[in-house]
């Protein structure tokens, strides 16, 4: 019975894992040809597991009922939530990727299978319960995220781009390992329970390493600062729908995954790691800014912008409270949004021949040759520099009055004076698009998806997208309550 | 008499070795990932110790997955750099720079 019910209670991965194995089949067998369909096939699962881990969100599930495999596993509301986001973006980032792949011949029915691959090991990731099954969901997630940065066999950048990705990654798991080995060996157990409850008052010196040295792995994984030096290299080198996707559902299931490990695992230990959240809240937000001012690549520019984000992000990560992680989960959602939206008006900078353009050089003036392009482009800028009545605005503000809540009033502080810095590239976008000279080099079609998907975020993102935000409220505040409950 | 001790010792010192294999290394991709192996020999080495130490098995568990993520990971490694080969004739560390950073 106990068996039956945990079975039910991973549904959602075992048809994510039945699909990426059959698909992997049909692509062995058929060829390349097959690429469309099984892009379809591997969105129309990440469709239905969505629909299936809908209903814990509404109910704000959380308690024994929603623990799978005595504790390896939880499919409370947190999970269900963070992996609602990731199949969207995901799905996005399989609809948006054939007219890129097809200008370059290179679209193989690969591509799906590891995002679903990758979307699997995410969706491990956010229910980890225990550190074995933490281990397990980020590898799978990053061994298929480092085949997708060298996508692009032929292309230097993107081989480059993969092994960077592998060298450093890999790095981090190796970090993120050792300090589960030694929370291991000062706990004498891998569930998070089991550490929660055995990490009470005074940490031995090998724990506080142990804590550190995960903190650091994760660090590495949402591109907090200071192991943030691998996201610009990656980001410019991976092609573009590739980037979207790494911007989008893994830093999703990362930053979920820390959340659990920190309020869950180290949850006795708040005042240990809440210094570390801190720093590295604070520098994320600063170096974000200022890396991003000499920045000529528009790719390399939006990496910075994701890491001057992770920050905001952490801010609310750091109140280590209900309102705190749900101000987080809002400001995630309308990240992804505003991220998706970037990367897919970038998708559609092209010249005639199809060769993707990526600096500011080429948009110069985009406001006269693609006025919609540019338009869309603004609002979204607009919206991650934080300018009301855009949505971007909202996710900050909610983020910054938890920080306040909490007594991190120095830290919001610092904060809303660095997002200002940031505000300067934002700027220099509209400046660029909308006041320098026409260039006229953005040419050809772009694809009826891309545009759906552009209109769409930039309609969310609007003005109009704070009609919805008492309901996004409702449910990052029934998710945040059900990690806090959990534990 | 040996104890848990010695055995963290001896980790610690492996896991170091590894990191500083991996930024002090100017010469060859494939050292890189040797020097990765090395962490992750380090990892299973605290967690073989612990588990005997405590008495749990959970810990050899662990080390089991580890030893078959790590195969895979390098698999995955030596497949990028073969591709990387191919692409730019060279697994020099320091030519790995067509991305500035």
């Amino acid at each position: 019975m106990e068996l039956h019910s945990s079975l039910t209670l991973v549904l959602p991965e075992i048809v994510i894992a039945i699909s990426a194995l059959l698909l992997v089949l049909v692509t062995a067998y058929v060829g390349d040809k097959t690429a469309r369909l099984v892009s379809i096939l591997a969105a129309t699962t990440l469709g239905t597991a969505a629909v299936m881990v809908a209903p814990a969100l509404f109910e704000g599930a959380a308690g024994p009922d929603t623990v799978a495999f005595n504790g390896q596993f939880y499919a409370d509301s947190f999970a269900s939530f963070a992996k609602i986001l990731i199949y969207l973006a995901a799905i996005a980032c399989l609809l948006i990727a054939p007219s890129f792949f097809n200008r370059l011949s290179a679209f193989k029915p690969e591509y799906p299978v590891l995002i679903l691959l990758a979307t699997l090991g995410m969706s491990v990731m956010v229910s980890a319960g225990d550190l074995i099954t933490l281990y397990i969901g980020l590898e799978l997630n990053s061994l298929a995220a480092y085949v997708l940065a060298s996508f692009l066999r032929n292309d230097t950048r993107s081989a480059e781009a993969g092994l960077k990705y592998f060298v450093l990654g890999a790095l981090a798991s190796g970090i993120l390992l050792y300090g589960m080995s030694l929370v291991y060996g000062f706990t004498g157990t891998t569930s998070f329970e089991g550490v929660r409850a055995a990490l009470t008052g005074e940490m031995s010196t090998g724990a506080l390493f142990g804590v550190i040295f995960v903190l650091a792995g994760l660090a590495f994984k949402i591109s907090a600062v200071p192991f943030h030096m691998w996201t610009p290299d990656v980001y410019e080198g991976a092609p573009t729908p590739v980037t979207t996707f790494f911007a989008t559902a893994p830093k999703v299931a990362a930053i979920a995954l820390t959340a659990r490990v920190t309020l869950d695992a180290f949850g006795n230990q708040a005042d240990a790691w809440r210094q570390i959240v801190i720093f590295a809240a604070l520098a994320s937000i600063v170096l974000g800014a200022l890396g991003a001012i000499g920045q000529n690549n528009l790719k390399r520019l939006l990496a910075y912008s994701s890491i001057n984000n992770v920050g905001f992000i952490l801010i609310g990560l750091a109140a280590a409270t209900v309102a705190g992680l749900g101000a987080m989960l809002t400001y995630l959602a309308i990240y992804v949004v505003m991220s998706l939206g970037s990367f897919v008006a970038l998708l559609m900078l092209r010249d005639a021949e199809g060769v993707p353009l990526e600096t500011f050089d080429d948009i110069a003036g985009l406001s006269t040759t693609r006025p919609a392009i540019a338009w869309c482009l603004l609002l979204l800028m607009f919206s991650l520099a934080g300018i009301p009545p855009l949505l971007g605005f909202w996710g900050k503000f909610v983020v910054f009055q938890a920080a306040v809540e909490a007594d991190l009033v120095v830290l919001a502080a610092i904060g809303i004076a660095a997002s200002v810095i940031g505000a300067f590239y934002y700027i220099k976008f509209v400046k660029v698009m909308f006041f320098d000279d026409a260039v006229d080099r953005v040419q050809g079609k772009s694809d009826a998806g891309h545009w759906v998907l552009l209109v769409l975020s930039a309609v969310i993102i609007s003005p109009l997208g704070y009609l919805a935000m008492r309901w996004l409220g409702g449910l990052t505040d029934n998710a945040a309550a059900a990690l806090f409950l959990a534990s | 008499m040996i104890g848990i001790e010695h055995y963290v010792v001896v980790s610690t010192i492996l896991f170091v070795l590894g990191v500083l294999g991996i930024f002090l290394n100017r010469k060859n991709i494939i050292v890189i990932l040797m020097a990765i192996e090395l962490i992750l020999l380090a990892v299973n080495i605290n967690l073989v110790a612990f588990s005997a130490f405590l008495g749990d098995l959970t810990g050899q568990i662990f080390a089991m997955f580890v030893l078959t993520v790590a195969a895979g990971e390098a698999a995955i490694g030596l497949a990028i750099l073969v591709i990387y080969f191919r692409a730019r004739g060279t697994i020099a560390v320091d030519d790995v720079d067509r991305l500035k950073g």
